[in-house]
């Protein structure tokens, strides 16, 4: 015990439908998580895939349908949001509008009975931790969005909660203050220590908060890792295409050889990394990412995955070239080649229809049972 | 001249408020103008109005009678009545006395009265706007439509309902004579009407609606996450109530309780239905002055008094709680 900040253990959350109660909807589907103390966690997947009920269960303010949740080792059952030692940041920052920022920040102290003069000092070292001093005396209507957020902020890590919640706190903030916060976010969670559940759509920001993420769908957890595991080994065609940028090529798994494994698509063969439970003759999907893949002019001879191509589109990015690449009547891939050295005008001319060495070492490649 | 109005924002503004206008200075100011300047005026034998300025039916009003030697006289009076009323209640000695305390019972009864709707009125009608700006959508509105029905049948209708209900052989005192003799208890009809009570139950009855609506208004702007946020940062329901809900739901309060207050202070109908001659309220003073002792002059000054009364009493009360600022939402 101690070592996990929250377990969920198989939890369930039905609610009643929306036309009739007796169509239960299914947000949360046998969901088991171990959150572990101190890190950054995010619950990433696209809305309605249960992100949010989790976190609202860990919270309080749903109950499970089924299931337990932990926090600490011990079993949160019906203890009511006011009752639980974690504090959430809400989308919407959910400030109360007629107290001022020193009122809503001294709240939670107010509330565990924590004497006058130890609350006016936190209040001051939370606000100065999210780096809006002196702010004590203003109104939330009289700050922009991102200071509202700082304070919500300030508001629930004041109380310093075993675990910090946070639901979107970015969504309504536009890019740039967005990415500046991220930083500051993870910046913070590692100076306080607090483990932090992140909920978010965004794959980007979940990779670069994350020390692991669960990608989430239709109320599952898909996978849950570190996010060099979710980017590098995906274990479903959904994990790999939601994060990242993703070929998929369709074929069939012709032999296992341990790790690895021989594809076939559209009479190409191929030789990629495979899952723990791979069998050999199943329909499958080749998963390789644009940027692992090269053109050369000459064959390369350290990969067994190579094949003419013929270049149908490239585009020029700045900092990338994107080409698309066909290798057979329907195969047809993605490839990134970052622009290390000025780029001639001769590839401006446009290689377009000219063939090209495609190629991608084995293991950047894998198989994924459909 | 039309190009000048295109232009001229202020004047399109003036012109669009002028049949307004012209409608209040007429109808209400002027009226107005009309009842001070009658106040100050007396009545001849004949019932007709003599305008001239004296004080005198201000100072009947206060309870100051021939008999009173100054003022010191008049306030050992009124503290006297104050403190044994039951003195007053031979009429012999009370002709003796300096002190009338006729007219200040009335003011006092219908000031202390309209407190009491107005509290009665808030502690019913909070629960309920509570309940109904909780309620999912969908039922919100026919709730509120149950909360309007009422209103759809005549105000005078509404209040003789209640005599129904109330009096000696009526429904409440049928309902509790069969309760009791089920239970084998003895039952002696209960004495409700005509009632102070009465007018109370019928008061609150006519103005809970004017209290709901505002405070409905005021509760459902209130997001569900600020309660959410309350109870995370550790307050239980009845501290997320108090710090929260309440403060958030004053403008309506104020509102309602503007609404619901004003009209019982002046109000006859209720006083007079349900109280028969036992609640004589301004209202009822006023109305009988002009109508049934032909006093116009007297009459005016009481609806004066009543009208600063009503005033004082709105303007501190707005003065501690806002005019219903909006702050629900950052």
């Amino acid at each position: 015990m101690g070592e996990f900040a929250v377990e969920m253990h198989d939890v369930v959350k039905e609610f009643p439908g929306i036309v009739r109660a007796s169509d239960h909807v299914l947000a949360v589907d046998h969901v088991t998580l171990q959150i572990r103390d101190g890190e950054f966690f995010s619950l990433l997947g696209p809305s309605g895939c249960g992100k949010t009920t989790s976190l609202r269960m860990i919270a309080g303010f749903e109950l499970p349908s089924a299931g337990e949740i932990y926090i600490h080792g011990k079993a949160t059952g019906k203890t009511p949001p006011f009752q639980r030692p974690v504090n959430t940041v809400f989308q919407n920052y959910a400030l109360f509008p007629h107290m001022t920022i020193g009122e809503n920040v001294a709240f939670g102290l107010q509330m565990k009975g924590v004497s006058k003069s130890d609350i006016g000092r936190r209040v001051q070292e939370a606000l100065g931790m999210v780096r809006l001093p002196g702010y004590e005396q203003r109104k939330p209507r009289q700050l922009s969005g991102g200071q509202q957020q700082r304070v919500a902020l300030a508001r629930a890590l004041v109380n310093r909660p075993e675990v910090l919640l946070l639901d979107e706190p970015l969504g309504a903030l536009d890019l740039k203050l967005r990415k500046e916060m991220q930083l500051e976010l993870k910046t913070l969670q590692r100076e306080v220590g607090i483990t932090f559940i992140y909920v978010t759509h965004d794959q980007e920001e979940a990779l670069t908060m994350s020390d692991r993420i669960a990608v989430m769908d239709r109320g599952r957890v898909l996978q849950a890792g570190s996010a060099v595991e979710i980017y590098e080994e995906p274990n479903c065609r959904f994990v790999a295409d939601f994060i990242g940028e993703t070929n998929f090529i369709g074929g069939t798994l012709v032999s296992v050889n341990g790790t690895e494994g021989e594809f076939v698509a559209d009479g190409l063969k191929m030789i990629a990394k495979v899952g723990p439970d791979a069998q050999a003759g199943v329909s499958a999907s080749l998963a390789v990412r644009p940027e692992r893949v090269r053109l050369s002019a000459e064959k390369p001879t350290d990969t067994p995955n190579a094949f003419l191509g013929e270049v149908r589109e490239w585009i020029y990015v700045g900092n990338d070239t994107r080409f698309s690449v066909k290798l057979a009547p329907t195969v047809t891939l993605r490839a990134r080649r970052q622009n290390e050295v000025p780029v001639g005008f001769p590839i401006l001319e446009g290689p377009t229809g000219v063939n090209y060495w495609v190629s991608w070492q084995p293991g950047s490649s894998r198989v994924l049972v459909n | 001249m039309i190009q000048r109005l295109r232009e001229n924002k202020s004047l399109q503004g003036t012109l669009l408020a002028s049949p307004a206008l012209a409608w209040m200075i007429v109808l209400l100011i002027v009226p107005l103008l009309l009842v001070v300047v009658t106040s100050f005026g007396q009545r001849d034998a004949d019932g007709n109005v003599i305008y001239v300025f004296k004080l005198d039916n201000y100072v009947r009003l206060t309870g100051y009678t021939e008999n009173c030697a100054g003022l010191g006289d008049y306030f050992s009076g009124f503290f006297e009545a104050l403190t044994n009323p039951a003195l007053y209640d031979n009429p012999e000695i009370a002709q003796t006395k300096c002190f009338d305390p006729l007219y200040v019972n009335i003011l006092w009864r219908s000031v202390s009265l309209a407190f009491q709707t107005t509290i009665l009125v808030i502690l019913l009608g909070y629960p309920l706007a509570y309940f109904i700006a909780r309620s999912p959508m969908k039922r919100r509105n026919l709730l509120l439509f149950m909360v309007l029905v009422p209103l759809w049948t005549n105000f005078i209708i509404r209040v003789y309902a209640w005599i129904i209900i109330l009096r000696g052989q009526g429904v409440l005192n049928g309902l509790l004579g069969g309760i009791a003799s089920a239970l084998n208890l003895p039952f002696q009809p209960l004495d409700l009407y005509p009632s102070p009570g009465a007018v109370l139950v019928g008061m609150v009855y006519e103005f809970l609606p004017f209290m709901i609506l505002p405070l409905y208004t005021s509760l459902e702007k209130i997001e569900v996450s600020l309660y959410e946020a309350a109870a995370d940062l550790g307050a239980n329901p009845g501290r997320t109530f108090f710090r929260v809900t309440l403060p958030l739901s004053l403008p309506g309060v104020v509102a309602g309780t503007i609404l619901v207050f004003v009209p019982v202070m002046g109000t006859f109908v209720v006083s007079d239905i349900l109280g028969g001659k036992q609640v004589i309220l301004v209202g009822n003073l006023i109305q009988r002055q002009f109508l049934d002792a032909r006093d116009p002059t007297f009459g005016s000054a009481a609806s004066i008094i009543l009208m600063v009364m009503t005033l004082i009493v709105t303007f501190y009360y707005t003065r501690r709680f806002g005019f219903g600022e909006e702050i629900t939402s950052a």
